[in-house]
């Protein structure tokens, strides 16, 4: 119904313009008319149905009957809402995690999986992770399941686990642009 | 699909069953299969310009090239990038996204009314405006100064073997394969690239940023 009522507000605002058009070029005109000018309705209240902040992992960690719920939870009420639970989930996964590649021992990654969002450097590279910048935002090319099977299942030295650590796709299948708007063109 | 997001709800299920469920692949059940479900989102700077941030969101994710023509943004939905400038994830701005008869608007960065999980949106905000580009034509880009706007159709960036993992998960394998198989190859989304000035985001080194989807009550 709030489609139709649109599209007939959309139809009148058409029309609108078109006697606007007839008017500019009519110069001789000597209307004094103002014409209303054409606007579009960006009213009402909008509610919460998705959201996401990091790649992957948050959402692999929430259980199955918790994914509605999480994604009305508020990010920062995310931490005392999930963390304890995000922890059992890592350590079903890898009942043998010790710590990772950061030095986080399971506690630790899971309090910071559990606040669910991204964080970006304003003054540095952004990358998920480079080898050297960790975390300081998310580019196209970022082999993001990589950084996180890494720190789930690699170990303090990355090298537990090793055919778990990576999925061995290592790029997309198309290239990104190095101008806007980057994404590849549509298959 | 919120990449990853429905990792979970596939756990059980055979790679055949990802493949017959692209055109309404699962993420949370409130969302899955709707046009508010969002597919992914990244935040980097941008290439051509380093003053510049970019956030880009995927919506409607796992789209077949036969698909894709018929996809569209819902009027009814509206996609809001959130920036936290000091540390505590509750938003200080937020860019709102929101189709409009054949156009995508951006408005902000900007300081909301009100945080949390119900918003209107300030159409006296700082805008950019594009024309919503259609499947196979060229990118239309909105500006507003340094400022750009994208909303279209495009290939999926994401890339995994979702496939491989849901074996393993599932039991039936032990490591992944190699070379592995990309599930989001050759599949769209559709996507919104917003690009503005880091000087809009506030002053902070780090910033924290999430993206919601917002249904018009």
């Amino acid at each position: 119904m709030n489609f139709i009522k649109f599209k007939s507000f959309s139809l009148c605002l058409c029309l609108v313009a078109s006697c606007l058009f007839v008017i500019s070029c009519d110069k001789d005109d000597d209307t004094t008319t103002t014409p209303t000018p054409a606007t579009v309705d960006f009213s009402g209240q909008y509610t919460q149905a998705d959201q996401k902040g990091r790649p992957a992992v948050n959402t692999v960690f929430v259980p199955s009957g918790s994914k509605d719920a999480f994604n009305k939870t508020i990010p920062s009420q995310m931490g005392a809402a999930y963390a304890s639970v995000f922890e059992t989930t890592l350590t079903t996964l890898n009942p043998g995690y010790t710590t990772n590649a950061l030095t986080w021992d399971a506690t630790t990654f899971s309090s910071a999986l559990a606040t669910d969002v991204l964080t970006v450097s304003t003054v540095g590279k952004t990358t998920f992770f480079d080898g050297v910048n960790v975390l300081t935002g998310r580019a196209l090319e970022d082999d993001v399941i990589d950084v996180e099977l890494l720190l789930i299942f690699g170990g303090p030295d990355g090298m537990a686990n090793a055919g778990l650590t990576s999925d061995n796709v290592a790029a997309n299948d198309k290239d990104f642009l190095n101008t806007f708007p980057y994404l590849a063109t549509a298959w | 699909m919120n990449n990853l997001k429905f990792l979970a709800g596939l756990f059980s299920f055979a790679l055949i069953g990802i493949f017959l469920m692209s055109a309404d692949h699962i993420d949370a059940p409130a969302v899955s299969n709707g046009t508010a479900d969002i597919a992914d989102y990244y935040a980097f700077e941008s290439k051509e310009n380093s003053e510049n941030m970019v956030f880009a969101v995927s919506i409607q994710g796992l789209l077949s090239p036969a698909a894709t023509g018929n996809a569209s943004f819902d009027e009814n939905v509206l996609i809001e990038i959130n920036i936290d400038n000091n540390g505590d994830a509750v938003e200080d701005l937020v860019i709102q996204l929101i189709p409009r008869d054949g156009k995508m608007y951006a408005f902000g960065p900007y300081a909301p009314g009100n945080t949390g999980l119900v918003s209107s949106i300030d159409d006296d905000a700082t805008r950019i405006v594009a024309d919503i580009t259609a499947y196979g034509e060229t990118a239309k880009i909105g500006t507003n100064g340094s400022s750009k706007l994208f909303a279209g159709p495009r290939d999926d960036p994401f890339f995994f073997d979702l496939g491989a993992y849901s074996e393993i998960l599932a039991g039936n394998a032990t490591a992944f394969s190699s070379p592995g198989t990309d599930t989001f190859a050759g599949t769209n989304v559709l996507a919104v690239v917003v690009e503005v000035p880091k000087s809009s985001l506030g002053n902070a080194d780090t910033v924290n940023t999430w993206v919601e989807t917002k249904i018009k009550n």
